[in-house]
């Protein structure tokens, strides 16, 4: 397969563009002889153009989880109470204890995911198995209560402002060294996920089968939990959630590669980010030098995607 | 041997088995018959531990299918359900290697890789190995399910309905394959059938259910009798005889 290569030149390319395109202009083959454009180059470009690669590559990654999670390929992390979730107890954490320290926040964050995800998987369990658009009717209405919740509460003690970078951005303008670093653990968390991909690429394959080639079936769905909640808290505290990626890429891997995930996980990680950075960089140079919101783009590009994907999508589902 | 013990089992408060004890004999080929909703499918789930037991004991090749770790049981025997339909969308030769993910979990030898071609070859998949599981037909995928199985290689196989979908050639082709794996290779083999005449043509052992319970077990040509089944499906039923096995007149 040739996906691996392209989709690597691709992000390398679209990395150096990122690097150069900002509001100050840099230079990159003369930052080791300028100061400020170091500066800029090390304390905000790269920050930023790593930080949209991360998510993407991350949320990528968590929306193959939880697609193989609920054996349907029309959920993703923003789709399944995930996000939500995570903002939930970012709030309840910044109402109970406002100056709490940033690792107690990123675990309330992802406790809270985890169990708002756990009701999902615990509702759609009930449902009849062949409608398969129930699922993704469940999730976003789920999705939309707690979001009613999320947006409640907010009003109630003034903290909308929090709830709408979590929640509505996705955005990447305010990434700097030093606030964006929490990427790398989604990233990893989500590059954790690649040593169990053919468990969970059995777990897709349904109860049946997963046991009966042994697959302990809870460990596992624990395991694409934890990943999925983490991932989608650290992006939601980061950057907000951005949109469709999650649910958009696993797609788009999957006609051409198939579910084999051992070997497609690694090109859905790079689709992604490659995905997300070309709507930053997109969003950054449309109304120079003012910016779009990568995740108002990916809104817009993601739901078309999303309806090319559903008017082809296979027989199977 | 699989031992079956008092085995009850009720779904929703409605009972499915009534206190079922029998035995699978080793080195067998045994075919569990009976009429729509007897209950066939369950006690093969209940066997290979898809279903909780609720009351009784099971063990297969000594292990008690309640207690033995699933991974351990998964070297023991491979099944395959009646209900074969996956979402995934994976390519044949794919998911015929997943059969052999009990043995190496995640890393395969060249012994597994090995063994996936021979099954992909067994039942004529080399052609479509690289085609999607959803881009094949009925039979091809259910061809695609039983190599999975025939790739996990264990002494137990136990297949719901395997002829299902399969034209008269494969059909026949897989009972020969299973005849050989029970004669030659020291298997055992239990499979739910409805068309009987496979039944009799080439297991050794029968077991016939009927509303939850066993009403008949033994050899192929001791059960396959014009009352027993007769009264199995009610409905008259005549049994002739074609070199030397029953041959079940049932279509007409
Ligand atoms: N999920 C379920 N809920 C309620 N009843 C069920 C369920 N599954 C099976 N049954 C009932 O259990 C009984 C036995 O079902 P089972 O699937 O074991 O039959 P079977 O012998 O395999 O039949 P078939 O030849 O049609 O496959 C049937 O009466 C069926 O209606
Ligand atoms: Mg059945």
């Amino acid at each position: 397969m040739r996906l691996l290569p392209a989709l690597s030149s691709a992000l390398l390319a679209l990395m150096l563009a990122s690097l150069t395109v900002g509001a100050a202009q840099v230079d990159l083959r003369a930052v080791f002889r300028d100061p400020q454009a170091m500066l800029v180059l090390l304390e905000s470009r790269l920050p930023r153009t790593l930080a949209v690669a991360l998510t993407g590559a991350a949320l990528s990654v968590a929306g193959v989880l939880i697609q193989a999670l609920v054996r349907n390929r029309f959920v993703g992390p923003d789709t399944s109470g995930t996000a939500e979730g995570a903002a939930l107890g970012l709030l309840a954490i910044t109402i109970l204890w406002p100056s709490s320290p940033l690792w107690l926040r990123m675990i309330a964050a992802s406790l809270s995911a985890m169990v708002t995800t756990a009701l999902f998987l615990a509702v759609i369990r009930r449902l009849p198995v062949r409608e398969v658009m129930l699922v993704p009717i469940a999730g976003l209405v789920l999705s939309g209560v707690l979001g009613s919740v999320v947006t409640f509460v907010g009003w109630q003690t003034d903290l909308m402002q929090y709830v709408g970078t979590w929640l509505m951005s996705g955005e990447f303008s305010g990434v700097i060294s030093g606030r964006y670093e929490l990427l790398w653990i989604a990233a990893l968390a989500a590059g954790l996920a690649w040593f169990s991909a053919d468990r969970f690429a059995i777990l897709g394959l349904g109860d049946q089968v997963a046991t009966g080639l042994g697959l302990s079936t809870a460990a596992v769905m624990r395991l694409g939990l934890a990943v999925v909640s983490m991932v989608t808290a650290m992006v939601v505290t980061t950057v907000g959630m951005i949109p469709f990626v999650g649910l958009v890429v696993p797609n788009l891997v999957a006609r051409v590669m198939g579910d084999n995930l051992r070997a497609s996980l690694p090109v859905v990680g790079l689709a992604g980010a490659v995905l997300v950075l070309a709507c930053d960089l997109l969003g950054r140079l449309v109304i120079r030098p003012y910016e779009i919101p990568a995740g108002v783009i990916l809104g817009v590009l993601g739901a078309v995607l999303f309806l090319v994907l559903l008017h082809r999508r296979p027989a199977h589902g | 041997m699989i031992q079956i013990d008092q085995v009850s089992h009720q779904i929703g408060g409605t009972p499915i088995l009534h206190d079922i004890s029998t035995t699978l004999p080793k080195g067998r080929l045994t075919a569990l018959i009976g009429p729509n909703g007897a209950g066939k499918s369950t006690l093969l789930r209940l066997i290979g531990r898809l279903e909780p037991l609720q009351a009784g004991r099971i063990t297969v090749a000594g292990h008690d299918v309640a207690t033995t770790p699933t991974d351990r049981l998964a070297r023991v025997m491979a099944i395959l359900g009646q209900q074969t339909a996956i979402a995934s969308r994976l390519r044949l030769s794919e998911l015929v290697a997943f059969g052999r993910w009990p043995h190496h979990k995640g890393r395969p030898g060249p012994a597994d890789r090995a063994r996936v071609t021979q099954a992909l070859e067994a039942f004529a998949l080399a052609p479509l190995a690289h085609r999607f599981l959803d881009e094949v037909s009925g039979g091809q995928a259910q061809r695609a399910h039983i190599a999975m199985a025939f790739a996990q290689d264990t002494d137990w196989l136990l297949l719901d309905e395997p002829l299902n979908n399969l034209d008269m050639a494969h059909a026949r082709a897989l009972m020969s394959r299973l005849r050989a794996l029970v004669d030659h290779a020291g298997r055992s083999v239990a499979m739910v059938v409805h068309e009987i005449n496979y039944a009799a043509a080439w297991a050794d052992h029968v077991i016939a259910m009927k509303d939850g319970r066993v009403i008949a077990e033994g050899p192929a040509a001791e059960v396959l009798t014009e009352a027993l089944l007769s009264d199995l499906y009610d409905a008259p039923i005549r049994v002739g005889q074609h070199l030397g096995r029953p041959l079940v007149l049932h279509h007409v």
